[in-house]
């Protein structure tokens, strides 16, 4: 029982930034019909980026985090703008290809900057865990908690709460509509990007000191994020978010009773018994093939 | 006339053994061949039903897979008292029963995932690739995980007592390889240009209207899909037995991007594209690396060009090139 419990919250833990990667990665969908395969990119970037503040230029560990964060997103805005916004209208398997040579690009350039060498990141947190009753917690890992609910809080208020976020949903409902209303697209396109690319960093800055940093490790995280989203529906926020809780879960309690090297094929198996019994995904309102 | 060429080009490249003395570069022209049945088994179904399955490496590692375990046999406990085990086959039978096992799951793939289109699809193909590849690391009892495949016989063939032919020289495996190449590349030009094919190309170009006339779409994607994995199958079983070695990196996603590079470069949805694709990046590395260019960095350039293809050159090489040459004679002739 205790173990169960143990294993339930480092579950929870876990699934605040698979709902971090999982937003990003909903939001541009969503609004912009783009199959993001440079998502784990971003969340590599994040990690390296962190990496690179605080190992190498000394920079606070907090700051370090924030700067990471932005950094992602002006990468993401780059991204958009150069790659992008000539693709406009543009079928999704053709914006699908030029962000899988994005993707490589950026991953290649990343393992020959930084060497294919795992890196590791100190943390300013005590090395003693938190211990509640049965349970323990690592500081580290409840600040990254702690961090990835305030994102996910601030992603929900933009989007439900802000004349931009506004703006975003009109565009996600019907473009030509919003365009009408006087929507600048272009400027919703390349925040949208910028907002997805930025949790995606955020999402890497945060687990890069609880793991450990190599060029490869967005790989996962993409197919996970994909994973989480098409568990939520693509395009749905609030599903993106429980999806990314139930994924976690079915890592961990499958990790811990099935067996240990299916841990990361939990998401996949996921995927599929997904569209094989619902195939719109849990939260999805719209009808998806087609 | 167009016979007479077809003849002579089949016959130069036969020839390429007997004169390139240089074993290296045959070895990357096996390898280049074989890349290149692959992303013809791709264009089938990207090229010709429109369908992006970027799971397409699952298929060459199943065929390479299953071919290496029944040429090796093995043996698997299944429950406490259930055990699988297989005699050591010979290797013709064993390439069949990649094929076969490649299109088998080319079936059930196509079954389960043409529920869904477009962005799902692909996502689908991915985790199907991702899912094979996990269990073929961590089966080690059947699959040896990381640690490999070794051994693996080459093709032998036999006629019993008059003579013996073991696939073990580069220039019987490059004939081979060029082979089932001229095979795969005939198979797909009578399909494409059948009723089936017809139906194939009516359904990527628009899928209400071809269903609204009565084709069954998804009985033709899950034809493509079979074919296609069959082929990508023959693909990973010619590499088993020539490589002779067989881990679960076969099923890297970078080999699927390959793949889906040589298609778009060379001009998916025609039969020469993916050749001309597969020639370009299957040398490519190689000029690359005499260049003496990192990896990393030629990763790189792939990714660059795979962009700048997508801007530039939307229908690929072969269709841009085609057109050239069109225009030009047009304007010879009309002086």
């Amino acid at each position: 029982m205790d173990q169960l419990l143990q294993h339930a919250l480092n579950a929870l833990i876990l699934g605040g930034t698979y709902a971090l990667l999982g937003i990003g990665l909903t939001l541009i969908f969503g609004i912009m019909r783009v199959v993001n395969f440079t998502h784990g990119e971003l969340y590599s970037f994040g990690a390296y980026m962190m990496f690179f503040c605080v190992m190498i230029t000394d920079v606070n560990f907090f700051l370090a985090l924030v700067l990471a964060v932005l950094l992602g997103i002006v990468l993401g805005a780059v991204l958009e703008f150069t790659l992008l916004r000539r693709l406009k209208g543009a079928d999704i398997d053709t914006t699908m290809l030029v962000m899988i040579g994005a993707w490589i690009a950026l991953q290649n350039l990343e393992q020959f900057t930084w060497s294919g060498v795992a890196k590791s990141i100190d943390t300013p947190f005590p090395s003693s865990p938190l211990v509640l009753g049965p349970v323990s917690v690592s500081w580290n890992r409840l600040f990254v908690f702690a961090v990835a609910l305030a994102l996910i809080a601030g992603s929900y208020a933009l989007i439900n709460l802000t004349k931009l976020g506004k703006a975003m949903r009109a565009t996600f409902q019907d473009r030509e509509t919003a365009l009408l209303m006087g929507v600048d697209i272009n400027f919703i396109h390349t925040t949208t990007f910028a907002l997805g690319s930025g949790l995606a960093a955020a999402a890497g800055a945060l687990l890069g000191p609880v793991f450990v940093v190599y060029p490869t490790m967005g790989d996962l995280a993409s197919l996970k994020a994909f994973a989480v989203v098409i568990l939520g529906g693509l395009g749905s926020i609030p599903g993106a978010t429980v999806g990314g809780f139930i994924l976690a879960f079915m890592e961990e309690l499958g990790a811990a009773y099935v067996s240990s090297g299916f841990r990361d094929g939990m998401g996949f198996m996921l995927i599929i018994a997904i569209l094989l019994i619902r195939p719109t995904g849990l939260f999805a309102q719209k009808e998806r093939v087609g | 006339m167009k016979r007479a060429l077809t003849a002579l080009w089949l016959l130069f490249l036969a020839s390429i053994p007997l004169w390139l003395t240089d074993l290296y570069a045959l070895h990357v022209l096996i390898l280049t061949g074989i890349f290149i049945i692959a992303a013809m088994s791709l264009n089938l179904l990207l090229g010709y039903t429109g369908q992006l399955s970027l799971g397409h490496v699952a298929f060459f590692g199943i065929g390479a897979y299953v071919s290496s375990l029944v040429s090796l046999g093995f043996e698997v406990h299944l429950l406490p008292n259930w055990v699988v085990s297989l005699e050591p086959k010979p290797v013709w039978l064993a390439m069949l029963c990649g094929v076969a096992l490649a299109g088998l799951s080319g079936w059930v793939i196509g079954r389960v995932s043409f529920k869904v289109r477009g962005a799902y699809f692909v996502i689908v193909t991915v985790s199907f690739a991702e899912v094979v590849r996990l269990v073929a690391l961590n089966w080690v009892e059947l699959t040896q995980g990381p640690m490999a495949l070794n051994n693996i016989p080459a093709l032998r063939l036999a006629i019993p007592g008059v003579a013996e032919l073991a696939f073990l020289r580069k220039s019987a495996n490059y004939w081979l390889t060029l082979i089932v190449a001229v095979l795969c590349y005939v198979l797909i030009r009578r399909l494409v240009h059948s009723r089936a094919g017809r139906a194939m190309v009516a359904l990527r170009e628009n899928e209400p209207l071809a269903t609204s006339v009565g084709i069954d779409v998804t009985h033709y994607l899950v034809l493509a899909t079979v074919v296609s994995a069959a082929m990508a199958g023959a693909a990973g079983v010619l590499y088993a037995h020539y490589v002779r070695i067989v881990d679960p990196d076969v099923f890297l996603f970078i080999y699927t991007v390959t793949m889906v590079i040589m298609v778009i470069s060379g001009g998916k949805g025609t039969q020469a594209g993916p050749i001309v694709g597969g020639l370009i990046f299957g040398l490519l590395p190689d000029v690359l690396r005499a260049a003496a260019i990192k990896p990393e960095i030629q990763w790189v350039i792939y990714g660059v060009l795979m962009i700048l293809i997508v801007y530039f050159l939307p229908e690929g090489i072969v269709p841009a090139v085609r057109r050239w040459w069109q225009g030009r004679a047009r304007t010879a002739a009309t002086p």
